[in-house]
C-alpha cells in the first residue's frame, strides 16, 4: 500500500502553503528582525518603509490590539519585540505590502536603535548565572551515591551535542483571510493547528470559535512546525485585523533559518560506576539545555532528555538533573526525538569512555545492560521490553562479531583507510509525556453515494498519517481504499488537537478513527440483518464491497446498504474521541506510569574513514526494529530509512553555528549540510521484528516516526572507533598524553572529546591532535 | 520580448530579463508544481529542464530555476513538471518508479527528482546507474534518506535500457523545428552598452545568490548562450575556451578528457548536476570567491586570460584582494588560455568540505606537474619529524592502493623509479582573501627530486603562504592542517606506489 498522495505528488500537483490560490486583495508579509542577538530596543525607525511603494501598513508591537505573546508553554515569548531583543533573528516590525517584492524591499528600510547587551550563548553560563527556563527536574532510582562506593570502575567526564536544524524544504508560512463578524481563516504550515489558533486567539483578542485553521500538508515538519510555526500564523492573523484584508508570509530560506529555532545542543557531565562483569551499577548526569531566548517547548524536551537518559539499558541506581538554560539564541523547540537522542548521546558516552579505559568493546557493556521484562526505568514504568530480543535478532541475522573482526582485517592492512563499528540500540517512549495530550478525534462521514470522507486531528507531512487512516477506514468499511477520502487537517471539524507530534498521531487518531467507523459500520449492520436475513449482526461483515454473512458474500452491497440505511434515517456519521488508557505521571514524585508503550531496536552502524582528509562515508545500517504489526510496510520502511539518515545527518555533517555575537552562521543551504544522495548510508537493512502485546495501538502496529533516528548515534560512535583506530597504528612517537582534565579517552593515551557532530573537521583534529 | 518554449506553449514576455525562471512559471503561469525551497541552487526543488538547439536536434539539460533569468530561456525550452505530465493522468515512467518505491514522502522535493530523472532519460550521459545517481545530485531530500528514490533511479535506468518507453510527451518532437523557427528572433540584439558591460551575468549561479532581490531590476548582458564566448579549442600548443563555457561542457570535451583522465572524478566535487550545468568559467573566476573550484583549478594550469579589449594577463594576476579584481569595469574575460602539457604531466585535485559532494569547500587545492622518471630505488621516506608530517607519506599499502584504485591498472608492485620535478603549479582556496596561486612553493618544487623530505619542507613554505581565518568552513587550525594533508594527498594520489617495503 502506497501513500495516498504518491500520485499527486511526482505529478507536482499536490497543494503546499505556497500554492494555495490567493484571493483578490491579498497583502504580503515581510518582518524586519534583530540584527543582534541581545540588546535593549530604543526604538523602531519606519517612516522610510510605510512610504515606500505599495506599503499598506507597517506593524509593531504598539500596533497588537490582544496580546503581545506567543509563548505555548511559559509566556515569555514576544511575538514583536518591545522593550529587548533576545536573539538575533527575533521580529521587531512587520510591513505588509502588494507584493511579496515590494514588502522586502521596505523591509529592508527600517532600522533600529538597539543599545547593545552582552550575549550569553553558553548554557553552563547561563545555569551559572542562575537563568532557568523552569525549575530543574530531576529523576532518581536507588541510591547512586552510595552505589558508586560499591563500584568496581567509576568513570566521569564531560559530553557536548550540537543543535539540528530541521531544514524541512517547505519553509514556514501561514495565509490569513479575513471572515464575517471580525472572524479569521488562516491557512498554516502547522503541526499544531490547535496552537496556531490559540496563539491568533491571543494577539488578537479573539475567542477560538471565531477562527477557523486549516492545514493540507506539510512540506516537511519534523518538529520544526510544532509550536514554531504560530509565529507567522500570528502576524498574518495581526496584519488582516489591522487591514481587513487577507495576507500572506510564505517565509525565504534565510529568514526561517535565522529567525527559528532548532534542535536543542546540550552539555553534559556524567558519571558512570561499573562492577567487575560490566553491569553498570550507578549513573549519575546532569544536563544543561540550551533553551534559546525563550521556553518554547523545552520544558517537555528537557523531560524526555530525562526519560532516555538510561536509553536501553537497566541501570539500578541512576541520578538524572537537568537545566533549561536561557541564552541568546532562537528559541530552541522540538527536533524528531523531542530532547531523547541528545539523553542517549550521553549514555553512549559514558558507555564508550568506561569501554575505552577498561579495554573492551562498547558493545559488551551495552550487551550486559540492556533492560529486561520487569526492570524499572528510573520514572518507575515496569519494562516489557523487546531490548534483548532486537539486540539478538540483530546480532544473529547481520553478526556484530563477523563485521568487526572484518574491520579489523581491513584495518591491519590499510594504511589511510579504517574502518569503524557500533552497536547502536535504542529504546523510546510512546506518548506524549504529559499525559493530558494524549487523545484525538475523528470525524467520519459517509455520503449516500458511498464514497467516505475521514478528518482528524493529524496533520500529513510526508510521514503518511493520512495512509494509515485511510487504511483504516477502507479495512473497517471493507472498502477498497480509492473510496475513502482524507481531508484537510480543519479546527472546524476536530477541535482542540494535539500537535501531530510524539510519533503519536496515527496512534491516537488511527483509534478515534477505528472508533467513529466501528460506530457507523455496527449501525449499518443493523440495517443489513434482516436485508440479508441474518440471525445476529455478529454474523456480519463487511468486505470487498459487500455484506458478508458467516464469511459468505451476500447480494448486498455496500452502497446499497448506505442508502436504504440513510432513507431509515440512520446516522451516517460519527465524531469519535480516543484518549490512551493506563497512563499517567506524576511530577511531584518523578514517577509514574508515561507511556503506553515503547519501541526497542538495535542497529549495527559501519564507517570508512578517509584518514589522509578526515572524511567518511557510512557503509552500512543493520537493525533489527520492534514495529509491533506494521500497518504500511512501505511508510514504516521509509521512516526508518529517512530516520536513520537524518540521525546521521544530526551526528555529522549536520553543524549549527553561531558566532560569538551569537549570529548565525549556517544560515542558508549553502553553510548548512544536510546529508545529500552521496552521504547516505551505502546499506540499509531492516530485519522486522513483529511483537505482539497487550497495549500497542492500532490494529497492533507500533508507532514508527522518531525511534529510528537514534540509531544514527551509532554513526558518531563507528568515527570515533575507526580513529582508535588509524590512532593504535600510527607511530609511537605520534601518541601523547593531552590535558587529562578535558574529557573523552582513546586507547593511546590522547584524550577525545564527546563532541558531536563529527565534521570532517573534528574528525581531522582528532586524528592529527 | 524574450520569446522561448515553456512546456508546449509558445511564449513572449516582457518582463524583465533578469526574472528568474522560478518567478515567472510559478507566479506568472501559475505552474505551481515547480517549488521553492532555497532560492539559492542548493536543493533541486525547483530543478527544470532546458532543451537547446544542438546541432540537428534539442538537447535537454537540468537547470535550477531559481537562478536562471529569463533572459537565459530565449529561444530554448523550458519544461517544468507540468510539461511531462501524461496528459490523462496517468504517470511517466520515472513518476511511476518513484510512486512505486515509496520515493516520495512529504512530496515537496519530488518534482524536482522526478525532473532530474526525467533529463537522465533524455540527455546524452551514459546510462548507467553511477551517472543515474549522478543525475539527482543536486536534489535535497529531508524525508526519505534517499534510498527509495535510489531504487527508483535504478529501475528507470534499467527501463531505458530495455527501451520501448516513453519518457516524455510527443509534443517533444514538435520542439526542435520550433526552436529553429524562434532562432533567428533570439539572436542576441543587445547593444553592449557601457552600463550593462559592467553588470555581466552568465549563468548566474553565483550572482543569484548573492543579489537575488537587486538581479531583476537590473540593466545587464547576459552572456550565457553568446555563441562567440563558448567552446573549446586545441590546437596542438594551447587549450582555449570561451568564458561562458560551462564546466559541464569542460567535462564533456574530448580535449579536456584526454589531458585530465580523472576529470570526472575531480568535477563530481563540483557542486551538482544542474549547477555545472549553468556555472561558467569565467563566472567562476570574477566572482573571485577565495574558495572558487574552477579558479583553483586554472590556477594550477597557470592560464591565462584574455579580455574582450585583447589585454592578457595570467589568471594569477586577476585577484589583488577580497573581491578586487585587476581589471576595469569595462573588461571582461573573453578567453581562457593554458598550455597544452606534452611532457609526463600530472594533474590532480583536491577538495574537502563539510559535505563531500554538493557543497562549498573548507579548503581545495590543485597541483600541475611535469616530472622526469628514471630507474631508481624509488621514493623512501626519511625519518620524519613527527610534529610536522605525523607519518610517512608514501607507505601507502596494498589495500589502499586497491580501494582508492578499484579499476587501476598500475599493478601494486610496480617497478621503482625516480621522479625529478621539472615544473610545478600548486594552487589553494579557502586559506587566503584570494584563490592562491602559491608562487613560494611552486618555485621551490621545481628541479626538486620527488621525496618526502621535498614535501615536508614544501609544506613549510606552503603554510607560510597562507592565512586563513575561522569561520563556518572551519577553524584556521583545521585549514591549515588539512591543506597541509591535501598537499600530501595530491602525492599519493600521483605517484602511487609502495615505500614500506624498500624502507
Amino acid at each position: 500500500m502506497k501513500n495516498i498522495d504518491s500520485k499527486s505528488h511526482v505529478r507536482g500537483e499536490s497543494i503546499y502553503l505556497d500554492d494555495i490560490p490567493l484571493v483578490q486583495g491579498t497583502l504580503y508579509a515581510c518582518v524586519f528582525d534583530s540584527p543582534v542577538a541581545h540588546g535593549r530596543l530604543k526604538s523602531v525607525r519606519t517612516a522610510e518603509a510605510e512610504t515606500s511603494d505599495g506599503v499598506v501598513r507597517v506593524i509593531t508591537a504598539k500596533d497588537i490590539v490582544g496580546e503581545n505573546q506567543i509563548g505555548g508553554v511559559v509566556p515569555d515569548e514576544p511575538l514583536l519585540a518591545d522593550d529587548e531583543v533576545h536573539f538575533q533573528g527575533m521580529p521587531i516590525a512587520i510591513v505588509l505590502a502588494e507584493s511579496e517584492e515590494l514588502a522586502r524591499k521596505a523591509a529592508k528600510k527600517i532600522t533600529a536603535n538597539i543599545e547593545p547587551l552582552e550575549p550569553v550563548l553558553d548554557p553552563r553560563i547561563a545555569a551559572a548565572n542562575g537563568d532557568l527556563i523552569v525549575p530543574p527536574k530531576r529523576f532518581k532510582l536507588g541510591d547512586s551515591d552510595a552505589a558508586f562506593e560499591r563500584c568496581d570502575h567509576v568513570f566521569e567526564g564531560r559530553a557536548d551535542v550540537n543543535g539540528q536544524e530541521h531544514l524541512y524544504i517547505e519553509t514556514q508560512g501561514a495565509y490569513a483571510l479575513p471572515s464575517e463578524n471580525g472572524g479569521l481563516k488562516v491557512y498554516s504550515s502547522t503541526q499544531g493547528p490547535t496552537a496556531v489558533q490559540r496563539t491568533v486567539c491571543r494577539v488578537t483578542g479573539l475567542a477560538m470559535h471565531e477562527v477557523e485553521v486549516d492545514v493540507q500538508r506539510l512540506g516537511g515538519g519534523f518538529g520544526g512546525k510544532e509550536d514554531q510555526a504560530n509565529a507567522w500564523a500570528a502576524i498574518c492573523a495581526v496584519g488582516v485585523q489591522l487591514t481587513k484584508r487577507p495576507v500572506k508570509y510564505a517565509l525565504h530560506r534565510m529568514e526561517d533559518m535565522r529567525m527559528t529555532g532548532k534542535r536543542h545542543p546540550y552539555s553534559a557531565d556524567y558519571r558512570i560506576g561499573l562492577d567487575k562483569d560490566l553491569k553498570i551499577f550507578a549513573y549519575e548526569v546532569t544536563f544543561y539545555q540550551n533553551a534559546g531566548a525563550s521556553a518554547d517547548l523545552s520544558p517537555p524536551v528537557l523531560e524526555r532528555t530525562l526519560f532516555h537518559c538510561t536509553n536501553s539499558y537497566f541501570v539500578p541506581n541512576v541520578s538524572a538533573t537537568a537545566y533549561s538554560c536561557r541564552t541568546n539564541l532562537p528559541p530552541n523547540t522540538a527536533f524528531r526525538g523531542f530532547g531523547g537522542p541528545q539523553g542517549m548521546f550521553v549514555i553512549e558516552s559514558a558507555i564508550a569512555h568506561a569501554a575505552e579505559k577498561l579495554g573492551v568493546k562498547p558493545a559488551d557493556i551495552q550487551r550486559a545492560n540492556l533492560i529486561d521484562n520487569g526492570d524499572e526505568f528510573p520514572y518507575g514504568q515496569i519494562a516489557e521490553s523487546d531490548a534483548i530480543t532486537t539486540w539478538k535478532q540483530g546480532d544473529s541475522k547481520y553478526d556484530y562479531a563477523a563485521l568487526q573482526r572484518e574491520a579489523d582485517e581491513f584495518n591491519a592492512s590499510s594504511k589511510y583507510f579504517k574502518k569503524g563499528v557500533a552497536m547502536m540500540p535504542v529504546c523510546f517512549g510512546i506518548s506524549f509525556t504529559k499525559t493530558p495530550m494524549n487523545q484525538a478525534r475523528s470525524l467520519v462521514h459517509i455520503y449516500t453515494d458511498g464514497s467516505v470522507a475521514v478528518s482528524t486531528g493529524a496533520v500529513e507531512m510526508g510521514q503518511g498519517v493520512n495512509t494509515k487512516m485511510a487504511q483504516v477506514a477502507a479495512e473497517m468499511f471493507g472498502l477498497p481504499i480509492e473510496k475513502v477520502r482524507l481531508h484537510t487537517t480543519n479546527t472546524l471539524r476536530i477541535a482542540n488537537t494535539s500537535p501531530t507530534a510524539a510519533s503519536a498521531a496515527a496512534d491516537l487518531n488511527g483509534k478515534a478513527t477505528q472508533m467513529a467507523c466501528e460506530a457507523i459500520r455496527d449501525r449499518l449492520l443493523e440495517i443489513a440483518k434482516p436485508l440479508v436475513e441474518a440471525e445476529n449482526v455478529s454474523d456480519l461483515s463487511l468486505h470487498d464491497g459487500f455484506v458478508h454473512r458467516n464469511g459468505e458474500r451476500t447480494s448486498l452491497d455496500f452502497n446499497t446498504l448506505v442508502m436504504d440505511a440513510h432513507l431509515q434515517r440512520v446516522n451516517l456519521s460519527e465524531h469519535a474521541h480516543y484518549a490512551t488508557p493506563g497512563i499517567k505521571f506524576d511530577w511531584e514524585t518523578a514517577r509514574g506510569h508515561p507511556f503506553a508503550y515503547h519501541v526497542y531496536g538495535t542497529a549495527i552502524v559501519g564507517v570508512t574513514v578517509d584518514c589522509l582528509r578526515g572524511r567518511y562515508e557510512i557503509d552500512y545500517v543493520k537493525c533489527c526494529h520492534d514495529f509491533g504489526s506494521s500497518m504500511n510496510t512501505s511508510v514504516d520502511y521509509g521512516q526508518i530509512e529517512g530516520g536513520i539518515v537524518q540521525g546521521i545527518g544530526w551526528m555529522t555533517i549536520e553543524e549549527v553555528f553561531y558566532d560569538a555575537d551569537g549570529r548565525l552562521r549556517s544560515n542558508a543551504l549553502s553553510t548548512y549540510k544536510v546529508p545529500d544522495i552521496y552521504s547516505i548510508p551505502k546499506e540499509i537493512a531492516i530485519l522486522p521484528l513483529e511483537t505482539s502485546r497487550e497495549n500497542l495501538a492500532v490494529f497492533n502496529s507500533k508507532a514508527v516516526g522518531e525511534p529510528p533516528l537514534m540509531y544514527g548515534i551509532g554513526a558518531y560512535f563507528a568515527i570515533r572507533n575507526a580513529i582508535k583506530a588509524y590512532r593504535e597504528n600510527s607511530p609511537p612517537g605520534l601518541r601523547r598524553v593531552a590535558d587529562a582534565s578535558a574529557a573523552g579517552w582513546s586507547a593511546d593515551g590522547v584524550v577525545l572529546s564527546f563532541d558531536a557532530p563529527f565534521t570532517p573537521e573534528r574528525v581531522l583534529l582528532n586524528l592529527y591532535k | 520580448m524574450i520569446p522561448f518554449i515553456l512546456n508546449n506553449e509558445d511564449i513572449a514576455t516582457d518582463l524583465p530579463a533578469g526574472t528568474t525562471v522560478l518567478d515567472f512559471v510559478r507566479y506568472r503561469k501559475n505552474l505551481k508544481g515547480t517549488k521553492i525551497g532555497c532560492r539559492e541552487g542548493d536543493c533541486g526543488a525547483c530543478t527544470i529542464l532546458v532543451g537547446e538547439l544542438k546541432d540537428s536536434r534539442v538537447a535537454y539539460r537540468t537547470m535550477t530555476s531559481c537562478l536562471m533569468p529569463l533572459a537565459n530561456a530565449a529561444g530554448k525550452h523550458i519544461v517544468t513538471v507540468e510539461g511531462i505530465n501524461p496528459q490523462n493522468g496517468s504517470l511517466t515512467p520515472v513518476q511511476q518508479a518513484m510512486v512505486d518505491e515509496s520515493g516520495t514522502q512529504c512530496g515537496f522535493c519530488t518534482v524536482g527528482f522526478v525532473m532530474s530523472l526525467t533529463g537522465f532519460c533524455i540527455d546524452d550521459s551514459e546510462k548507467t546507474s553511477e551517472m543515474a545517481v549522478s543525475s539527482i545530485d543536486g536534489n535535497i531530500c529531508r524525508c526519505t534518506g534517499y534510498k527509495s528514490i535510489e531504487r527508483a533511479a535504478e529501475i528507470v535506468r534499467r527501463q531505458l535500457a530495455e527501451g520501448g518507453r516513453q519518457f516524455v510527451p510527443e509534443y517533444f518532437d514538435t520542439v526542435y523545428a520550433r526552436l529553429a523557427k524562434m532562432r533567428d528572433a533570439t539572436i542576441l540584439t543587445e547593444t553592449r552598452t557601457a552600463a550593462v558591460i559592467s553588470n555581466i551575468v552568465a549563468g548566474g549561479t553565483d550572482v543569484y545568490v548573492q543579489k537575488p532581490d537587486a538581479l531583476p531590476e537590473t540593466k545587464s548582458s547576459h552572456v550565457f548562450y553568446d555563441d562567440t564566448l563558448r567552446g573549446i579549442s586545441d590546437d596542438g600548443s594551447f587549450v582555449e575556451i570561451g568564458a561562458s563555457t560551462t564546466v559541464t561542457d569542460l567535462l564533456e570535451s574530448p580535449d579536456m578528457r584526454s589531458i585530465f583522465p580523472d576529470l570526472y572524478k575531480h568535477l563530481k566535487l563540483v557542486s551538482s548536476t544542474p549547477i555545472r550545468n549553468m556555472a561558467t568559467l569565467a563566472g567562476n573566476f570574477v566572482n573571485a570567491s577565495p574558495i572558487g573550484d574552477m579558479t583553483v583549478w586554472f590556477l594550477a594550469l597557470d592560464a591565462d586570460i584574455i579580455f574582450n579589449n585583447g589585454r592578457e594577463m595570467p589568471l594569477r594576476k586577476l585577484y589583488i584582494d577580497y573581491k578586487k579584481l585587476a581589471k576595469t569595469d569595462q573588461e571582461f574575460i573573453q578567453t581562457i588560455r593554458f598550455r597544452k602539457p606534452l611532457e609526463d604531466f600530472r594533474f590532480n585535485f583536491e577538495k574537502v568540505c563539510k559535505r563531500t559532494y554538493l557543497d562549498i569547500a573548507s579548503v581545495n587545492t590543485a597541483i600541475s606537474l611535469t616530472v622526469e622518471s628514471t630507474p631508481g630505488p624509488g621514493w623512501i621516506p626519511p625519518a620524519l619529524s613527527i610534529s610536522d608530517l605525523g607519518f610517512g607519506i608514501a607507505d601507502l599499502d596494498e589495500a589502499d592502493h586497491k580501494i582508492r584504485n578499484p579499476k587501476s591498472q598500475i599493478p601494486y608492485q610496480q617497478n621503482r623509479v625516480d621522479y625529478k620535478i621539472l615544473s610545478a603549479h600548486v594552487s589553494c582556496g579557502g586559506v587566503a582573501p584570494i584563490p592562491l596561486y602559491l608562487k613560494e612553493t611552486s618555485e621551490f618544487l621545481r628541479g626538486q627530486q620527488l621525496n618526502a623530505q621535498t614535501i615536508a619542507d614544501a609544506n613549510e613554505i606552503m603554510q607560510a603562504e597562507i592565512s586563513p581565518i575561522s569561520d563556518v568552513r572551519g577553524s584556521a587550525d583545521y585549514k591549515r592542517l588539512l591543506l597541509r594533508q591535501l598537499f600530501r594527498a595530491h602525492f599519493v594520489e600521483l605517484f602511487d606506489f609502495d615505500s614500506t617495503a624498500a624502507a
